[in-house]
């Protein structure tokens, strides 16, 4: 009968008077944000302190809205970037750079304060970008790597390679 | 001469608080509801929100007031006009305590009530009709069905009353309930009076001539700036005043123990906006058959029939 559920209707509308609201008042609280969050994107560094990227245009490929513009240093024997720009402007904070990545250099992270009076402010240089850490991955360095085995050479053999990882190991 | 003074400063006083009271409304409106639905609600300007309302009447002063070419301009203009004007000359029969009323012994305060919600119904009408553009014609035209067919028994519904206390005089009625309030005999008039009460004030579950989701803003969707905010207050000012009607009615005025009248007529009045409140925030909005059909196939005959009983109990000599 419509008359009884209008009454509940109202009875439990009303009851929510005593709920908790779910407002996080914003500036002066901040709301939790995963480990996982997908936020403001940085360059990270290796666990001695060089930069990860290697300047191999895979994130580039792959942004969907083309904000990232990069370029490899002419340098000899270097694979370091020599200018590396987002434009945070078009950046939808997809991740797939992040995916992307061999190195694990670029990396997205849970902050997304970075609102500006003016929209140039948003495109960040490479020296915005960098990081003095390792971001969320600690102890990866892509030239240590154990890579594969080849010739003469067993995995984990060839200068400065680390050991092969037993993949079924359970200990950290 | 004095007494000439007197009541002009009363009735100053009482335009001056209903006003007050209806901004302050869409203030509380807009808390309560948040609460009720698990938000805060504004609460940044000032102390936990309060001077939020000073916010909107400047906003609200500083915006374009625009008449579309379109449009009537002379009726565009008069149309809000008579909605505030018909509501606010409606407090003029409300006894608020013993003393305070400006003509509350009127001895057609009942119709003269009446009358003025009947009057209001045209400045709805006049403004959906004055703006040319068809949701607002279509606003205009469901708010003249929906008033009408519920005019009908809100008229009936409230003569129980009258029959029982033997005068159209709101003073009258409420000095009938000393001992009991209506509420008691008056129950299947109270719920007829209360829903038509909420269509005349167009409110929601009753809104249908605005009906924001189909209608754009129904009748007022051409207004804007303060032109716009007499629509507004005129509304919120109908929610006090059928809210007090009500209180007059039904729930003995400003009768009650201990606490002094005034007092015990705020918190009643407050118990019904809060109610006009919490049916917007639980309640959908009855398809247009339905609103017709709950008007005329189930209130009208249960006003009716409260009136036949409440005659035949009276001619039996026991009611």
């Amino acid at each position: 009968m419509f008359i009884t559920s209008a009454i509940r209707t109202l009875w439990l509308t009303f009851l929510h008077l005593f709920h908790k609201t779910e407002t996080v008042q914003y500036p002066e609280q901040k709301p939790y944000l995963a480990p996982r969050y997908r936020g403001r994107i940085v360059l990270t560094r290796d666990p001695d302190g060089e930069e990860r990227c290697v300047s191999c245009y895979l994130c580039a490929a792959v942004c969907p809205v083309d904000c990232i513009s990069l370029q490899k240093t002419s340098e000899p024997d270097k694979w370091t970037p020599e200018h590396f720009r987002i434009n945070f402007s078009r950046c939808i904070f997809c991740g797939f750079c992040e995916e992307a990545c061999p190195t694990s250099a670029i990396q997205l992270i849970p902050d997304f304060e970075m609102s500006e009076f003016v929209r140039q402010n948003l495109v960040y240089e490479k020296e915005n970008l960098l990081i003095a850490g390792t971001g969320k991955v600690p102890d990866y360095n892509f030239y240590r790597v154990a890579g594969v085995t080849a010739f003469d050479k067993e995995k984990g053999m060839a200068l400065n390679e680390a050991a092969p990882v037993d993949p079924r190991g359970l200990m950290p | 001469m004095i007494g000439v003074l007197i009541e002009l400063v009363e009735a100053t006083g009482i335009l001056l608080g209903v006003t007050l009271l209806a901004a302050g409304l869409t203030f509380a409106e807009r808390r309560l509801l948040g609460f009720w639905q698990d938000r805060l609600g504004p609460n940044r300007v000032g102390w936990q929100g309060t001077l939020q309302i000073v916010a909107d009447m400047i906003k609200i002063f500083f915006k374009q007031d625009w008449t579309p070419p379109f449009a009537d301009p002379v009726i565009f203009v008069a149309a809000p006009i008579i909605v505030l004007t018909t509501v606010v000359l409606g407090f003029a029969v409300v006894p608020i305590t013993p003393l305070v009323g400006i003509i509350p012994d009127m001895n057609i305060g009942l119709l003269f009530f009446l009358g003025m919600t009947s009057l209001s119904v045209y400045g709805v009408i006049l403004a959906g009709w004055s703006s040319n553009s068809k949701f607002a014609l279509l606003g205009g035209m469901r708010a003249a069905a929906q008033m009408v067919s519920y005019e009908v028994f809100m008229g009936l519904a409230v003569i129980g009353v009258v029959m029982l206390t033997g005068s159209f005089s709101l003073s009258k009625i409420v000095d009938a309930q000393t001992n009991m309030w209506f509420i008691v005999p008056q129950f299947f008039g109270f719920l007829p009076f209360l829903i038509a009460g909420i269509a005349e004030a167009h409110r929601l579950p009753f809104d249908l001539p605005e009906g924001e989701n189909e209608l754009g803003a129904g009748f007022h969707t051409e207004y804007s700036s303060m032109k716009f905010g007499m629509f507004f207050v005129g509304e919120y000012a109908s929610i006090v005043l059928i809210s007090s009607i009500t209180v007059v009615l039904y729930f003995g005025g400003w009768h009650g123990p201990f606490l002094p009248p005034a007092l015990w007529f705020a918190l009643k009045i407050g118990f019904f906006i809060g109610f006009f409140i919490l049916l917007r925030a639980a309640l959908p909005r009855p398809r247009y058959d339905q609103l017709m059909s709950y008007g005329w196939k189930l209130m009208l005959p249960l006003s009716i029939a409260n009136l036949a009983i409440t005659g035949a109990l009276m001619l039996s000599g026991i009611g």
